[in-house]
């Protein structure tokens, strides 16, 4: 009789359902994994270590490289956390700012996995229609940072700068006449504001249509319902958070429970999964993307009423005007120390965390008062989760394993660092 | 978390871990602890076991190399007299709080701390990081490898006395026609030099 032996077989690190450069190792007998080993750190750049030799600002813009899908929530995190060192306040204005991106990076956010996991499980249409959406949101991006995915928006003390009074237009073109580009520019006739106001009215409907290509989808659901169930308190054992965590049924966001910013101040809901499944965090995600859009809005109507300095005026953290800088001494030895030296933080060690996209994000520094961190650790959500990938894998189908990688909502910038 | 809520953990925690806990610290409304490598799997267990802790989560655990720090370290120990050290970051999501557990292990050249796996799984990637980077070993941990270098990386990258441009680089060689593995062509440079102040600065002599 002949023997029979599992069959070993590599998937990645370069396969389009990977989401990047995931290696895995996996144990199968017949069709059925019984070990999936997954091989990171194909894209380790030491971002810590990079960190620890540079100062305080000029590591802002790695942050955006970490999870270059929901790059200010980065940002935010490690802003938070020199904030906590150096204890100075953050403008009311520029909280609501922070606030209000960090909710338009989450739909961000959620708008690729939504695409990506739909394409992975065999839906290939959502992908078009998130990336529309998507587009709009960048272009927000471009409008207040000059930059469409690496932004370098939130500064320690506040942000760069205020929202822009325009928004850029379209200008015609060999492929667009002047007749298109005139509809297509309809909506950026006023302020960046005016422009997302008119987003968050147009966005419900894109949700709704997401919503009717899969919710109730015969096949969407034979993929997702119950795969990769746990259990919440397996989930919380294994160190989940964010969506993950909800989808298993346990009610926990830092943006309600550990409030930070202005969320105190903002009316939203936690939506909560039941079964633990791919399915209901599918649920969780969209429920969120509603939720965040509801945030958006009570923000552009506060900052429509109130305007107001958006960066501290302490000048041993944020920079001075362009103008003082040119006319006055003492900015002008402000800005060269500022941007030579860079800030000093006091000595101590502080951990700020915010409500990533994906789960919880935070930064923890250590500083022996130079100007730079001692040690900056980098607390990516993802890694947990993917840590997680053999226990949720096992006893699966392959095929599963592609719908699991998606619904972890796996970005490789994040976990390799 | 609010003030009271972390006094009021404090006293707990006192009460609770009694003589293990070497030092508590409250510091810009976080609390820090600690406790001695030989009592760390009893500490982490009560941490997570007895009703009035609960830190059913163990959101990070880190490496650090105190080697190049330029003050006396955390509770009082002296510059270079404990190397290394592992922060746990623990949450408690029942109870809504958060705690630092600081450990510094007592040999600098063979670093190793006991595993925590089997109180919070979590921590089995958090101390493959830790070990990859820093070299710390951790005793009765099922599955110690290296995790986020290259096979066949030599070293602990996240060393003080790592150079931040590295040993070895890689590069295609096109009359052999593959990769190859060479010493590092560049010269370390500084961009911006590391300063610290003396305490006094810029307060004035007057």
């Amino acid at each position: 009789m002949a023997e029979i032996r599992n069959y070993t077989m590599n998937f990645g690190p370069q396969h389009p359902a990977a989401h990047g450069v995931l290696r895995l190792v996996m144990e199968l007998d017949g069709e059925v994994i019984r070990r999936a080993d997954p091989h990171i750190g194909l894209l380790h750049r030491a971002t810590e270590k990079l960190a620890e030799n540079k100062t305080y600002i000029q590591s802002v813009p790695y942050m955006d490289r970490l999870d270059y899908v929901s790059m200010m929530v980065n940002e935010h995190a490690y802003v938070m956390a020199i904030e906590k060192l150096l204890q100075i306040d953050v403008p009311i204005r520029a909280q609501y700012i922070r606030v209000m991106f960090d909710e338009i990076t989450r739909i961000l956010n959620h708008l690729l996995w939504l695409g990506a996991h739909a394409l992975d499980v065999g839906a290939m249409t959502v992908f078009l229609y998130t990336f529309r959406e998507r587009e709009d949101l960048m272009d927000c991006y471009e409008a207040v940072s000059g930059a469409r995915l690496h932004a370098a928006y939130y500064r320690p003390g506040g942000v760069y700068r205020d929202l822009p009074d325009s928004m850029p237009q379209y200008q015609s073109s060999a492929i667009h006449d002047e007749k298109t580009t005139k509809v297509r520019n309809e909506n950026r006739q006023g302020s960046l504001l005016d422009f997302i106001e008119d987003f968050t009215r147009r966005f419900p409907g894109y949700v709704d249509d997401y919503e009717t290509l899969l919710t109730d989808n015969r096949i969407w659901k034979q993929r997702l319902v119950d795969i990769g169930v746990v259990s919440p308190d397996r989930a919380k054992a294994l160190g989940f958070t964010g969506p993950m965590l909800r989808g298993s049924g346990v009610e926990w966001d830092l943006r309600k429970k550990q409030s930070y910013e202005v969320y105190d101040r903002v009316d939203f809901d936690i939506p909560v999964g039941v079964n633990g499944d791919c399915y209901d965090r599918y649920l969780v995600r969209i429920e969120e993307m509603r939720q965040s859009n509801r945030i958006v809005e009570q923000c552009i109507d506060w900052l429509r009423k109130n305007p107001g300095p958006v960066i501290t005026s302490n000048h041993k953290v944020a920079p001075p005007s362009r103008l003082a800088m040119k006319q006055n001494m003492e900015e002008m030895i402000h800005h060269f120390k500022l941007f030579t030296e860079g800030m000093h933080v006091p000595r101590g060690e502080a951990y700020a965390a915010v409500e990533h996209p994906k789960g919880e994000f935070g930064i923890y520094i250590i500083s022996d008062g130079a100007n730079m961190p001692y040690r900056l650790k980098i607390r990516a959500p993802g890694f947990a989760h993917l840590a997680a990938m053999d226990e949720m894998a096992r006893g699966h189908m392959i095929a599963d394993l592609v719908a699991i990688i998606g619904t972890q909502d796996i970005v490789f910038g994040e976990i390799d660092r | 978390m609010t003030d009271n809520r972390i006094d009021k953990l404090a006293v707990n925690l006192q009460q609770i871990l009694s003589d293990r806990l070497v030092d508590i610290n409250h510091a810009l409304g976080e609390l820090t602890v600690l406790i001695h490598s030989q009592d760390l799997p009893d500490v982490a267990e009560a941490l997570k076991s007895h009703a009035d802790l609960g830190f059913d989560t163990l959101i990070d655990l880190c490496g650090v190399d105190y080697s190049k720090y330029t003050t006396n370290t955390h509770a009082g120990y002296k510059r270079g007299e404990r190397r290394f050290a592992v922060v746990y970051h623990l949450l408690s999501v029942k109870h809504n709080h958060r705690l630092r557990m600081r450990v510094f292990i007592e040999d600098n050249e063979f670093p190793m701390l006991d595993s925590v796996m089997h109180i919070w799984p979590s921590a089995n990637w958090f101390e493959r990081e830790a070990f990859d980077l820093f070299g710390v070993v951790f005793n009765n941990h099922p599955d110690l490898r290296r995790i986020l270098t290259d096979y066949g990386f030599i070293g602990n990258p996240f060393r003080k006395d790592f150079p931040l441009s590295g040993h070895m680089e890689m590069q295609y060689d096109p009359e052999q026609k593959r990769v190859v593995y060479q010493p590092v062509t560049i010269e370390p440079r500084e961009i911006t030099p590391y300063i610290v102040r003396e305490e006094q600065y810029g307060k004035g002599e007057a």
